[in-house]
């Protein structure tokens, strides 16, 4: 037969290791996944916000965020939220099953250049949370690279936030200052009450030397912008993780572009101030 | 370079010998009453494979699909993999083993045609399967003697008489031919031919002559290089934004047809498929045109209008392509103007363009 190049189109096995299952509502799991040849693990590094496409043959291809950090090894995580074919049927395999992986795909969070030495704020809502929980866990781990950390986070009820067991252990840590909010007053929760843009502005993270990471519904991304604009906050200072459709992941079946640029290949993060500069197709 | 001179015996020798050991294929007349062709053209020719010593139709201008199936064929199988119970590799997935393997020569590829695999070979650059299927196909191409309707190569940098992409360049003199000889897998080819007599210093200047006369006959509308830099130093947003496209979508029908046909288009969707406990994962061709394109789980879709997804492709080919890559991602082979149900015509659509200020 012909030799082929590298093939990226090749997923890795692996293999279901454990399965956590997030919220109340049943509709997100963490699927934690072994790599099964050691080869295979030896080879992967992958970089904070970089996502893969997890495979279940006979079913489909998608892609999803690596909710895992670098600095946890021999595993990697996804949390995954039930939507159409593909993650449904991920949803209802069971521990022991093999999957396949391809990646790590992607640009990533420029966790070792650009936020080095900066204060982090890192706002999220619902479900978006997965690949800036790589994020912080990487940051925690390198936690002199950084200034002061700020976490916002919020879902609609408390059975709803992701992590649930990491977020209280966060909340204990003093080098770390998190915010938790869910939409609505809920019986048994006794944290704060109000939308993520809302609690943003009481925040009110100051711009200086700083950079903030945010991933969640669009909606909440445009109502968070004013009052981070309004003390401060510039365009090229705010990085946002895109989702659009995709099937290669290598910047050439052409489902993911946004203008000239390919979401899966020169991102999936950017800069606000990269994206005023694209059509706004995502 | 080197140059023979052939009469049409030596390149029937020639196609007869390469179908020894490859599979040659070439332009050949098909009628519309086997075919499920909307084409006004009642008549046409298309890529068929030449056997039995049949000839290649060389003075029709353009077969009716272009050359991409044979780099980037429909579908194309990524790899394969056991559902079998009890099979300890199911779900392991590998790469296909029954790749078709066979070499293959095309002949009669117009230079259009041939400096289209050029093209897509900047974003295919890195893919195996393409490589692949690039690495096992020559072309024999013909350039042209007169100028099809639809035309419109030298406005995106090509040329009738180019040579781009090609092993072999045929060009036809009165009543013999000439071939210049570009590449190693061409030297092979006429190698495998059984040769043929080099071109006297005065067959060669005809050639020299003959080409830049049929040169002379294409004018461009506009300097092409020129063109091309202009549509690179232009603001996105000013093309994003230009008047002109919600009444040039107002008609089409988002039928696709343009991109199936076009050479340079290469979107492809993957899915699986299943058949007696063997899934196949196939890549085959997809359409910006189509609203399913950028659909999210969600519902939300980036390019939900019609009029989004039309813009989509010809900022694709004017100027996203080239600025990531170089050049236009256009042959000017007019094939999506010879085929659009609405007649929209992708030379206004340049001309619009390139008038944005
Ligand atoms: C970079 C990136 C990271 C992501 N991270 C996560 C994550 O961490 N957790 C999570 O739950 N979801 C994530 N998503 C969204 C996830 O990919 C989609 O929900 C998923 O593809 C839906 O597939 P489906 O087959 O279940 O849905 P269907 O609606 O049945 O989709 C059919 C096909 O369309 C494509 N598709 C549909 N929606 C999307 C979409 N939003 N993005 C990309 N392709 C899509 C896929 O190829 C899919 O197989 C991410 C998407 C991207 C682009
Ligand atoms: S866009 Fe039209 S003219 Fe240009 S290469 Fe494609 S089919 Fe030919
Ligand atoms: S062929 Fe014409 S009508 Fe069909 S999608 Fe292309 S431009 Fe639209
Ligand atoms: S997913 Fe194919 S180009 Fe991005």
């Amino acid at each position: 037969m012909t030799t082929l190049l590298p093939n990226p189109y090749i997923p890795y096995p692996a293999r279901i290791d454990d399965i956590v299952v997030e919220t109340e509502d049943g509709n997100l799991k963490t699927f934690r996944l072994v790599l099964e040849d050691e080869g295979d693990r030896a080879r992967w590094s992958h970089v904070p916000g970089q996502f893969a496409m997890l495979s279940l043959a006979g079913v489909g291809e998608i892609p999803i965020g690596i909710a895992s950090s670098p600095t946890e090894e021999g595993f990697l995580l996804f949390t995954v939220f039930r939507a159409g074919v593909v993650t449904t049927a991920l949803h209802q395999m069971d521990i022991g099953e093999r999957v396949g992986v391809r990646g790590p795909l992607g640009n990533g969070f420029p966790v070792d250049n650009d936020l080095k030495g900066k204060n982090i704020v890192i706002i999220a809502g619902g479900f978006a949370f997965t690949t800036l929980r790589a994020t912080l866990l990487y940051m925690l781990a390198n936690r002199g690279d950084y200034g002061k950390i700020t976490v916002i986070y919020g879902a609609r009820t408390p059975g709803l936030l992701l992590y649930r067991d990491e977020l209280k252990a966060w909340a204990e840590r003093d080098d770390l200052d998190t915010y938790i909010t869910i939409d609505r007053e809920a019986p048994g929760w006794d944290g704060l009450v109000g939308f993520v843009p809302t609690v943003a502005g009481q925040v009110a993270p100051s711009p200086e030397n700083a950079a903030a990471l945010i991933c969640g519904p669009p909606i909440m991304i445009k109502f968070t912008m004013p009052p981070l604009e309004k003390i401060g906050w510039t365009d090229d200072q705010v990085y946002l993780s895109l989702e659009n459709r995709m099937k290669c992941g290598q910047g050439v079946c052409g489902h993911c572009n946004v203008g000239p640029v390919y979401v899966c290949k020169d991102g999936p993060v950017f800069t606000r101030a990269q994206l005023q500069g694209l059509p706004t197709e995502f | 370079m080197k140059v023979l001179r052939l009469d049409k015996a030596d390149l029937e020798r020639w196609f007869v010998n390469w179908a020894k050991t490859r599979e040659v294929y070439g332009p050949l007349r098909q009628s519309s009453s086997d075919s499920k062709s909307i084409s006004v053209n009642k008549s046409y020719t298309d890529w068929a494979i030449l056997k039995d010593g049949k000839f290649p139709e060389l003075g029709t201008g353009l077969p009716k699909s272009p050359i991409k199936k044979f780099f980037f064929p429909q579908p194309e199988t990524l790899f394969t993999c056991s559902k079998r119970k009890g099979d300890p590799d199911a779900f392991v997935f590998k790469e296909p083993e029954n790749r078709d393997n066979a070499r293959k020569v095309l002949v009669g590829v117009r230079p259009c045609d041939a400096r289209s695999v050029e093209l897509n070979n900047l974003p295919f650059e890195k893919d195996p399967y393409f490589q692949a299927n690039r690495a096992k196909t020559a072309i024999v191409g013909f350039t042209c003697r007169d100028r099809c309707q639809t035309c419109f190569c030298k406005e995106v940098g090509g040329s009738p008489v180019g040579t781009e992409g090609m092993d072999i360049a045929v060009t036809q003199l009165d009543d013999f031919y000439m071939a210049e000889v570009i590449t190693e897998k061409g030297e092979e080819l006429v190698q495998e031919g059984g040769g043929a007599s080099e071109a006297s210093g005065e067959e060669i200047s005809r050639l020299k002559e003959s080409k830049a006369q049929v040169e002379s006959l294409f004018s461009s509308m506009s300097d092409p290089a020129q063109a091309l830099e202009a549509m690179k130093a232009k603001d996105l947003f000013a093309l994003y934004n230009a008047p002109f496209w919600s009444q040039l979508a107002d008609s089409c029908i988002n039928c696709g047809i343009c991109t199936f046909l076009c050479p340079t288009c290469y979107c492809f969707d993957i899915q699986d498929e299943v058949v007696k406990g063997t899934i196949r994962r196939i890549r085959y061709y997809d359409s910006c045109m189509f609203p399913l394109f950028t659909l999210q789980a969600s519902g939300h879709n980036p390019r939900g209008q019609k009029v989004q997804r039309v813009r989509n492709r010809f900022m694709h080919k004017f100027k996203y392509f080239p600025d990531r890559f170089g050049p236009f991602s256009c042959v000017g082979c007019g094939r999506c103007i010879r085929e659009c149900p609405v007649n929209i015509d992708i030379r206004e659509v340049l001309k619009d363009l390139l008038a944005v200020e």
